[in-house]
């Protein structure tokens, strides 16, 4: 290695990892600190060390919201990779033009916020709403579905918000494949469906394993979803956790749950890595 | 006819409105090495696709031991391929790939694994199983794809450029191993290039492709001493074509005149009608050249342009008076002669050839 006119190569990094530092770590270790603490009579926080807030997690009533959120995780995960997965498949085989299309039809919606898309969704899942009205107009159902504050309503909007990028992580994939494997394999004497599963499948297998870490983690903390389309009926430890902050003015047990959630996200990572034998995810970690 | 093992009858192609193949037709016997040449574009390509049977002729049938095969899907195919890129799975082993069409079928694992050591045997990987095809060099990856292509046991083995991506030396290497392993196999292939060099050293019959038609089919020495058109004889044996009018008049040998005005003699045994346009194919070694002193004794008139040395061969270029080029070469690096000299071409009338000039 030859000395470099700019200097030490650190100096370089430097922005890099003082970012990392204030930005990421930082807040890690505010949060950690907090939740270790008693929560002060009116406001923030009193200088005591306590494990108080960690026991109080074990409370049914809060250990019902982490199974239940990671139900809901588990379903819309799976949901989003039987949608995402084909539709990703599809769009890398799609010629130049069409691509393009779709591409923008999957990216215009993210010019807007989220929230408010969300709110589009309760237009249509309401009772007597656009969804309601097209079912009965069709004759499909005879009455309102009364989808809107339901589980299945919830599930319906994780998926919704979620699904772009289960189907840009397995298209990234999936563009990347080389499709004349799968002429060499029909060569060989594999039937279609056997050269997508011997080939096809395990070549695109990192975009889908990566989508699914993509959509699950986020689908374990996305709270505002449960609170706008599943009403008080669907509580998730995201809205605890907001509850706390926002409501309850309890700084400490919010940032005990917030240190839970994320260490089960990371344990939940990193057995699925274990597990799917996955050495390289597409474009993560 | 039982010993043709691949007939192609009048099959044409045609990709968005360019017709790539114009009605070939050929009979490929058992255990014959044949090879396709062409220059790029000129469908040698799309003909293997379409044995192979991952394209679809237009019209035409292809028949595969007698049975019409046309509608056929690949894997439904007695014909394996090797790719010009090779196309290994990159997941797997190269003892999987090499499995892979025998796992496909079920075969009993002692089976597989002993037609994995035989293969790998056969292209001199002994081995090399556990290996992934990213840990192989450009050479050894080809041989994992002609081993995986052969372990089915193909009636025939169609090679799609197979040595383009490799260097000259590997190149001459794997010519001579691919001999050897068809002569060992028996196996019918069909083998595709651009290099002449290649397709005259390994095949039975070379069949020259042009524009989606076959130009010429037969041995490497007919295609090569005896090329039927102007095209083949460029091609294949990077011969000078001059161009003239059959002239009449007594001699020995029917003569020509150039457009140059210049008169050359053609092949004794040809018979010419006087008037008539002709071509002539001279190879580049067999161009004779000498100074023009006063005392020239017939020949075309030229001027040497430029002397250029490669691969062992030092080749001299001339201008022709009609403003055509021709090349001779010889062994050698260096003649005694300058750009600008004027010289006499000439050659022995019975070693050069008239051909057909389709333009």
């Amino acid at each position: 290695m030859s000395k470099k006119k700019n200097g030490p190569a650190w100096l370089m990094v430097l922005p890099l990892y003082l970012f990392t530092l204030v930005f990421v770590l930082g807040p890690l270790v505010y949060m950690v600190v907090l939740s270790l603490l008693r929560r002060a009579e009116v406001w923030g926080v009193t200088n005591q060390f306590t494990l108080e807030n960690y026991k109080n997690i074990l409370a049914p009533v809060y250990l019902k919201t982490f199974v239940e959120s990671f139900r809901l995780a588990v379903i819309s995960t799976g949901i989003i990779a039987l949608i995402g997965y084909p539709f990703g498949y599809f769009m890398a085989k799609l010629q130049g033009r069409w691509k393009q299309g779709v591409m923008m039809a999957l990216m215009i919606p993210f010019w807007t916020s989220s929230l408010i898309r969300l709110y589009g969704w309760i237009i249509v899942l309401r009772s007597g709403g656009v969804l309601d009205q097209l079912l009965m107009g069709l004759g499909l159902t005879n009455g309102p579905l009364r989808m809107l504050y339901t589980y299945p309503a919830v599930v319906i909007g994780m998926v919704y918000a979620l699904v772009p990028f289960m189907i840009l992580a397995v298209y990234s994939s999936a563009e990347k494949m080389d499709w004349g494997l799968v002429e060499a394999a029909r060569d060989l004497g594999a039937s279609a469906p056997k050269a997508f599963l011997t080939i096809t499948f395990p070549l695109t297998l990192p975009g889908l394993l990566s989508g699914v870490i993509l959509t699950f983690i986020p689908s374990m903390g996305l709270f505002f979803i449960a609170d706008i389309l599943g009403g008080n009926k669907v509580v998730l430890v995201g809205s605890v956790i907001q509850d706390q902050l926002t409501q309850a003015r309890n700084w400490p047990f919010a940032a005990a749950l917030s240190v839970v959630l994320m260490i089960l996200t990371s344990a939940m990572i990193w057995l699925y890595r274990k597990v799917a034998h996955v050495k390289e995810l597409e474009g993560l970690l | 006819m039982p010993d043709h093992i691949l007939q192609l009858q009048e099959i044409t192609k045609s990709f968005g409105g360019t017709q790539v193949l114009r009605g070939i037709s050929i009979d490929i016997c058992q255990g014959e090495f044949i090879t396709f040449l062409g220059s790029s574009g000129c469908g040698k390509t799309t003909t293997l696709r379409i044995i192979a049977g991952l394209e679809e002729p237009d019209s035409g049938r292809v028949l595969l031991e007698g049975r019409d095969v046309t509608a056929l899907a690949p894997n439904k195919r007695d014909v394996n391929t090797v790719f010009q890129n090779y196309a290994l799975f990159p997941h797997m082993t190269v003892g999987q790939n090499i499995a892979y069409s025998l796992r496909l079928r079920k075969a009993p694992k002692e089976e597989q694994r002993k037609t994995v050591e035989e293969m790998l045997d056969l292209v001199q990987l002994s081995g090399y199983e556990k290996r992934m095809p990213s840990e192989l060099s450009g050479g050894q990856r080809q041989r994992v794809a002609i081993a995986r292509a052969l372990a089915s046991r193909p009636r025939v083995l169609l090679l799609d450029e197979p040595l383009g991506a490799l260097d000259l030396q590997l190149r001459r290497q794997m010519q001579v191993e691919l001999g050897r392993l068809q002569k060992k196999l028996g196996v019918t292939f069909l083998y595709i290039t651009h290099d002449q060099e290649e397709a005259l050293n390994m095949s039975d019959r070379i069949v020259v492709m042009r524009e989606g038609r076959f130009e010429q089919i037969g041995t490497p020495s007919e295609v090569y001493d005896h090329p039927r058109t102007a095209f083949v004889a460029r091609f294949v044996g990077s011969a000078n074509i001059f161009r003239g009018r059959v002239a009449g008049g007594g001699g020995p040998l029917p003569r020509a005149e150039l457009t140059g005005g210049d008169f050359v003699f053609l092949p004794g045994n040809g018979v010419f009608a006087p008037g008539s346009s002709v071509a002539v194919a001279v190879r580049s070694e067999q161009l004779q050249f000498h100074r023009r002193d006063g005392k020239s004794e017939g020949g075309i008139r030229a001027v040497v342009r430029e002397k250029t040395f490669a691969g062992g061969m030092l080749r001299i270029a001339f201008a022709l008076e009609d403003g055509e080029e021709a090349v001779a070469s010889r062994h050698g690096i260096d003649l005694d002669l300058r750009p600008g000299e004027q010289v006499l071409l000439s050659w022995d009338p019975a070693l050069a050839p008239v051909v057909e000039d389709a333009p």
